[in-house]
């Protein structure tokens, strides 16, 4: 079976979801551009949108006519060219409208498992629970006479585990997006042991025409992504925790986020991305790799302590943050969550005492500034040279904080997650967002 | 000709869109009959008001796809409740709309149905993307070729040229005389508070305009810095006669005179006869500077037609101030810039100043009015008393419908 022709028939499981959603909306545009191709006229394409209610899937075909609408008018050079042999459809206006209702009519929704079973392949982003995963592979696999493949989301479980629980024989990979997969230009793809190699073939296909940066993983739980990520949150909450001597809870997570985010000049801190992706989610993917790797205890009983205080961040449909870990106006954190008064605490009011408290520090370039620049090396370079010559408590904070991610990005390949420097440094660079890898020698 | 005719009270709105400061594309904006008013009362509060006017005319190109608005006649009470029950006509012809409204306006004052007639020039373009700007822009091309055109269509029309030109006459020295061009635009705009990209205030303006042009994203030959701009705004000015402009009460050194034109088509349905040229341009100009009864080194300065910055250099071929094929050092040379031999486009043309489609043949009558009369503002060149002439270019479609006009302090 071509490329072309498995894209005929596929299911996204969990597609009303931020990632299944953003997988539905790159599948369906790839399937529509094979379909518009002369060859491939009058033959059908099909795509189940699967996911457990139809309320949630109502916006995700609301959610794909907004997006193909953006994709369309960037590609309408491209377009125009597709619909050649359509005398009826003359203006820019008139091509784009027909080009999302042939995306659109791709799509089916359903809250039905069963469609799934006439698919050539099926794409998962359901909740991140080992034992769903593989009742619902299996489930499928007994059900389709088509021997489907399976591109499993997951961004913690080993993708030997779901393959071998649910007897799939190496008809699975893991192809890990970034959220939100439409714009995040990075996929990790991790091959289960007995992965098939036509599999791999497919997915490095499939990535390349989605014009994704891939970096292989080992099929250890967490990946390169989480794998880094996971253990940047414990040791900022074991900070967060070794300044309780000095800092008030609120201070010291007030003084990390701004140590993360500030001062090792990234897109956001710590617990702006924990909140980001959802701290029951985290806690949820720590738990899985906890489960998978042994000799070292990933488990965060501050994330445990906030969840049972109902404290869950995340997002809501239309993208915004909801409070967790901090509390939010225009997407930016204004207060910090106090379990002990279970009230948040605004952010001005404790800002210039923390700040007095860190000291005298090097004044970081903007990550906005640094992350296109063409110097940034140099600009990098001359801010982290100040930093090491700085010895003020946030300095040493921020310091220690850059080498310890320095450190995780070693362990990640001395531990055979990833085969080398490079594709630890892309998948903070373009997963991440960072403007520099962790690996490096600026400090 | 068989009795004076004068420009007279010229306004422009500002010419809205990307490059001013206070442009937001996902914010409310005025409308068209807003443009309509301020620029129409503009004109009427010069004048002596709407009691003076005998005649109206309204150049609008493509109203009835950007606004979903026709009868545009209609918004002349709007504008002015005196102007209640005169005649007005709306006239259409590309961009060189704004051309046939002003020879609309002059023709009735020759007929002396008139003896001062309100011409407007209005387009408002913002209320569609760029890619669908393109679709209702194409109108001015051959409906039958927009299937087999580029999706930009225009672009592409004068991208191809650009390539025959390239071909013909060199590339390299070429794009470095579009570059120059646009920055000659951009100065000039900055000079000039209504202009689109008066806020500009990028550096190293001809590197930027060097950026190599991408056919997979855009066209093949261009790059956006040689496109003009998709603009909101309005121009208007009163077309009098000798009687008109006593009504007015406006000496006519406060006036321009009207001293010959070229008006004409050329057959829409027909490709360019040369490419590499805008051979109805060159027809235009040439009756313009015959019936005005001058040659072309009297021009004491020019606002022509650079919808594209290739387009601006072959009008420098097509009005004989360059050689055919020697365009590119002529701009090079500096012949074109406000310190040149005749400084072209002094407040930023199309690409600098805005090309409201509809207007800007009005918006060049108003510029060259500004001028002669000394009312440029910073803008102000000094006009040379042995070439005491202005030339206006106005080009519909690709060197289809053109209009040309020379004009004399009065």
């Amino acid at each position: 079976m071509s490329y072309e022709e498995r894209l005929q028939h596929v299911s996204v499981l969990g597609a009303a979801g931020k990632m299944g959603s953003g997988i539905l909306l790159l599948t369906a545009v790839e399937m529509a551009d094979i379909s518009l191709k002369p060859e491939n006229k009058g033959k059908p394409f099909v795509l189940n949108a699967i996911d457990v209610s139809d309320e949630a899937l109502a916006g995700v075909m609301k959610y794909l006519k907004a997006q193909v609408l953006k994709l369309a008018e960037k590609k309408v050079v491209a377009l125009r060219k597709a619909y050649a042999l359509r005398p009826d459809l003359i203006d820019n206006g008139e091509i784009i409208d027909q080009y999302i209702f042939d995306v659109i009519s791709l799509v089916r929704t359903t809250t039905r498992l069963e469609s799934a079973f006439d698919s050539h392949m099926v794409f998962e982003a359901i909740k991140e629970d080992p034992d769903l995963k593989i009742s619902i592979f299996s489930k499928i696999s007994a059900n389709n006479p088509h021997q489907p493949w399976f591109f499993t989301n997951t961004s913690s479980i080993p993708i030997t585990k779901l393959d071998e629980g649910a007897g799939l024989k190496g008809r699975i990979i893991g192809f890990h997006f970034y959220n939100p997969p439409a714009v995040q230009k990075l996929v990790e793809i991790i091959k289960a042991a007995g992965t098939l190699p036509e599999v791999e073939a497919f997915a490095l296909q499939y990535a390349k025409n989605l014009r994704k940066v891939v970096v292989p993983s080992h099929d250890v739980a967490g990946f390169i992504g989480n794998g880094h990520f996971m253990r940047d949150i414990l040791y900022a909450t074991a900070e967060v925790e070794r300044l309780s001597k000095d800092f008030t809870y609120v201070e010291a997570v007030y003084a990390m986020n701004r140590i993360s985010q500030d001062y090792l000049v990234r897109p956001m801190g710590i617990f702006q991305l924990i909140d980001y992706v959802g701290v029951d989610v985290c806690s949820f993917i720590m738990s899985v790799m906890d489960n998978h790797l042994e000799g070292e205890t990933i488990h965060s009983p501050l994330l445990d302590h906030l969840l049972a205080q109902g404290v869950k961040g995340g997002q809501f449909s239309d993208g915004s943050q909801k409070d967790g870990v901090l509390k939010y106006e225009k997407g930016r954190p204004v207060a910090i969550y106090d379990p002990g008064t279970k009230a948040y605490v605004a952010i001005s009011g404790l800002q210039s005492v923390v700040d007095e408290k860190l000291g005298a520090m090097p004044v970081p370039p903007a990550w906005k500034s640094v992350v296109g620049s063409k110097s940034k090396d140099e600009i990098l370079r001359s801010y982290f040279g100040q930093l090491a010559s700085s010895s003020s408590l946030g300095a040493g904070l921020a310091k220690s904080y850059a080498l310890r991610s320095c450190e995780i990005g070693r362990q990640l390949i001395n531990s055979g997650v990833a085969m080398n420097e490079n594709d630890v440094n892309t998948v903070l660079l373009t997963g991440f967002f960072h403007a520099y890898g962790p690996i490096n020698n600026y400090l | 000709m068989r009795r004076k005719v004068y420009m007279i009270a010229g306004y422009n709105t500002v010419s809205m869109g990307t490059g001013r400061k206070e442009f937001n594309p996902k914010k409310e904006r005025p409308g068209l009959e807003e443009y309509i008013k301020e620029a129409g009362q503009g004109t009427l509060s010069q004048i002596g008001g709407a009691k003076n006017v005998d005649e109206c005319v309204i150049g609008n190109f493509m109203a009835s796809r950007f606004n979903r608005q026709a009868n545009l006649a209609a918004f002349f009470p709007f504008v002015d409740e005196g102007l209640r029950y005169k005649p007005a006509i709306r006239v259409e012809g590309a961009c060189a709309t704004g051309g046939l409204a002003l020879m609309s306006g002059i023709k009735s004052v020759l007929a002396e149905t008139a003896e001062v007639v309100l011409v407007i020039g209005v387009e408002v373009q913002n209320t569609v993307k760029a890619i669908y700007c393109a679709d209702y822009l194409a109108g001015a091309g051959w409906f039958k070729n927009r299937k087999e055109g580029h999706a930009y269509f225009f672009p592409g029309q004068f991208s191809d040229r650009a390539g025959v030109y390239f071909e013909k006459y060199g590339r390299d020295k070429t794009r470095l005389a579009l570059a120059r061009w646009f920055r000659n635009a951009i100065e000039n705009a900055r000079l000039c508070p209504t202009a689109q990209e008066h806020h500009n205030t990028v550096k190293d303006l001809e590197a930027l305009a060097m950026m190599e042009p991408n056919g997979k994203t855009f066209i093949d030959n261009l790059n956006i810095f040689d496109c003009s701009k998709v603009s909101d705004g309005a121009s208007a000015i009163a077309i009098v006669s000798e009687e008109g402009l006593k009504r007015c009460g406006i000496p006519a050194g406060e006036a321009i005179e009207v001293m010959g034109w070229g008006q004409m088509e050329e057959d829409i349905t027909k490709p360019p006869v040369d490419p590499a040229e805008l051979t109805t341009t060159k027809q235009a100009v040439k009756q313009a500077l015959a019936s005005a009864g001058i040659t072309r080194d009297q021009v004491g300065t020019a606002e022509i037609h650079d919808c594209f910055s290739i387009a601006g250099l072959m009008c420098m071929e097509a009005i004989g101030f360059a050689e055919k094929g020697k365009g590119a050092d002529y701009i090079l040379e500096g012949n074109t810039a406000r310190n040149g031999r005749v400084p072209v486009n002094t407040t930023g043309g199309l690409i600098g100043w805005g090309h409201p489609t509809g207007g800007t043949g009005v918006h060049q009558a108003v510029t060259i009015l500004e001028q002669l009369t000394g009312k440029a503002g910073d803008a102000q060149l000094n006009i040379p008393s042995d070439r005491p002439y202005g030339l206006t270019v106005n080009m519909g479609g690709d060197d289809k419908s053109l209009v040309s006009i020379v004009y004399k302090k009065g």
